[in-house]
């Protein structure tokens, strides 16, 4: 498919001398959504700013869609919309002027009709009349994806979008976000909530004190670098993991009334059916088999973990 | 040019004068009613007339300057304050517009609301006053300079405040003293010599003097002083503003 942004070697030092960026490269493809995760302080805002035209960066290129963010910057900007983090609305304006204003800042002619649309797609049309600061929490997050919408960007960054949103909130969203793919806009969204790029991104990147640790296929990532954990419940409790087994690396459950074998789902071998053979041999009971897959919450840690 | 842009930029800064018409219109007539009384009434009914001019009319001129640039730069510098303060500029950064274009707009805005104003007090003033305009055509140019420049001015101070007290600083400390030092209530031929010349530091001076000669027909100063003035002052705020756009100052890191 073809990249609709591309990233390379940015870097953006500010003054004073903090290096937010280091030499970041990425590729975005048209129509996928992309996670991008990252402690506090990790860059993602910066880059997202970089990208916007928010923020110049001190070295590197970006383009979008083709143009240069800053040679062609009418042309990058036009294909893109912008969910900033923080709720940044004017709270004595109304709904439906503050989208009308955001579409006409991006140069496309007022059309109501399509407003209409974007409006009732994030259920806001009842609402259209209404001033900001009538509106929850919640409300001014949509009214700020429909400003980012109102001119039909080909690429939607969402940064934090569902900081500080209950789960129900969240879940809504998510479904807006699936809606959006489906409608063929790309998406950019950055997020502290590992269940949330889990649960709707294609592909996850991990940033962490301005370097991109890794970008990969969500699916891929969770197989190359998941590690699954299989339980094996025992009939009577031990004390210790028998010597005939040390070999193998176990740990014991709660209560000594399991054995915890971690293994590699990559692996060509993953030794299970020979440490069932050797714990049937070694004269234990065994009552109940269950594996569990880690988390990318588990995988973001050990990366962060790993750079530091 | 993004005249899209613009556009939404002026509709929307101008709907939020629209959102308070009623205290945009009735504070210029109340405060120009009330100069009116007290100079024009009880000061003026001691001072027979100032260069052949009833004091009442000759205070015109400086009345509508005064508001005009005090409206001006507070509409302007309020006006692109505002999304700084609120966080709203993002939006402004990230939109494929050029910064000149940031500036028609906002400026163009404020300079409509303070020539509103200004028109706005030029009726009221006929309610008390006689008032000849003997160069209707200089009048217009000169208030429409004013409010374009003081606009410029307004928001080279929205972009550089980074607070509200800093925003009010420059109008309370700078403008408001040299307007009514600028000769709106006196003629500076009734200064004594030395404050005569003090006062030609001015520089509201000769805009006033200018503006009051479109009505009058007589000055302080030469009219083409007072041009050269007005178009030197507004050639310094567009310098600035051109400085601003090419560092980023205050807008972009």
């Amino acid at each position: 498919m073809a990249s609709i942004l591309s990233v390379s070697d940015v870097n953006k030092v500010f003054e004073g001398g903090f290096e937010a960026l280091k030499s970041v490269s990425l590729e975005i493809e048209e129509g996928e959504i992309l996670a991008l995760l990252g402690p506090n302080g990790a860059g993602k805002t910066t880059l997202i700013s970089i990208i916007c035209g928010m923020v110049n960066p001190t070295g590197g290129t970006v383009r979008v869609g083709g143009h240069d963010i800053i040679a062609d910057f009418r042309e990058a900007r036009r294909l893109i919309g912008l969910v900033p983090q923080e709720i940044n609305l004017e709270p004595f304006e109304r709904v439906l002027n503050t989208v009308r204003f955001s579409r006409g800042l991006f140069g496309k002619r007022r059309d109501d009709a399509k407003l209409e649309a974007i409006l009732r797609q994030l259920s806001l049309w009842d609402k259209k009349n209404a001033r900001i600061k009538e509106l929850s929490g919640g409300m001014k997050r949509r009214v700020l994806i429909a400003k980012a919408l109102s001119h039909e960007p080909r690429i939607l960054f969402l940064d934090e979008p569902t900081a500080g949103v209950d789960v129900e909130l969240r879940k809504d969203m998510w479904q807006i976000v699936r809606q959006l793919k489906k409608d063929g806009v790309t998406i950019i969204l950055t997020t502290h909530y590992i269940e949330e790029a889990e649960a709707i991104a294609d592909r996850v990147g991990v940033i962490s004190k301005g370097e991109i640790l890794l970008i990969k296929e969500k699916a891929a990532l969770m197989a190359q670098m998941g590690r699954k954990e299989l339980e094996i419940d025992l009939d009577a409790a031990l004390d210790a993991v028998p010597d005939a087994l040390a070999h193998h690396a176990l740990t014991l459950g709660e209560g000594g009334r399991s054995l915890i074998y971690s293994y590699d789902t990559a692996a060509a071998r993953t030794g299970i059916t020979t440490l069932l053979g050797e714990v049937a041999k070694a004269g234990l009971v065994t009552r109940d088999v269950s594996t569990r897959q880690s988390s990318l919450e588990d995988i973001f840690v050990g990366l962060v973990e790993d750079a530091k | 040019m993004n005249f899209e842009a613009v556009k939404a930029i002026y509709i929307f800064e101008m709907s939020r004068f629209f959102r308070t018409l009623m205290q945009s219109f009735i504070s210029p007539v109340i405060s120009t009613s009330l100069y009116f009384v007290v100079f024009g009434t009880a000061i003026g009914s001691r001072i027979d007339s100032v260069e052949g001019i009833s004091y009442g009319a000759f205070i015109v001129p400086g009345l509508i300057m005064l508001s005009v640039m005090t409206q001006a730069t507070a509409n302007a510098s309020f006006g692109i304050y505002f999304p700084k303060f609120m966080g709203t500029i993002y939006e402004l950064l990230s939109a494929p517009v050029s910064f000149l274009e940031i500036v028609i707009g906002y400026v163009g805005a404020a300079a409509t609301k303070a020539l509103f104003i200004g028109v706005v007090i030029f009726v009221t003033a006929h309610f008390f006053v006689e008032l000849p305009v003997a160069h209707p055509l200089a009048m217009v140019a000169f208030l429409l300079l004013t409010c374009l420049s003081f606009a410029l001015l307004g928001f080279i101070i929205g972009i550089w405040a980074q607070n509200f007290e800093q925003l009010q600083l420059i109008p309370l400390l700078v403008i408001t003293p040299l307007v009514f030092l600028g000769g709106s209530f006196y003629s500076v031929s009734m200064l004594p010599p030395v404050w005569q010349t003090v006062t030609m530091f001015n520089p509201v001076v000769y805009l006033i003097s200018g503006f009051r000669w479109a009505f009058f027909g007589t000055a302080d100063v030469p009219i083409a002083v007072s041009l050269l003035a007005i178009a030197l002052f507004t050639g310094a705020c567009l310098v600035v503003i051109w400085w601003i756009l090419k560092t980023g100052y205050r807008i972009k890191s």
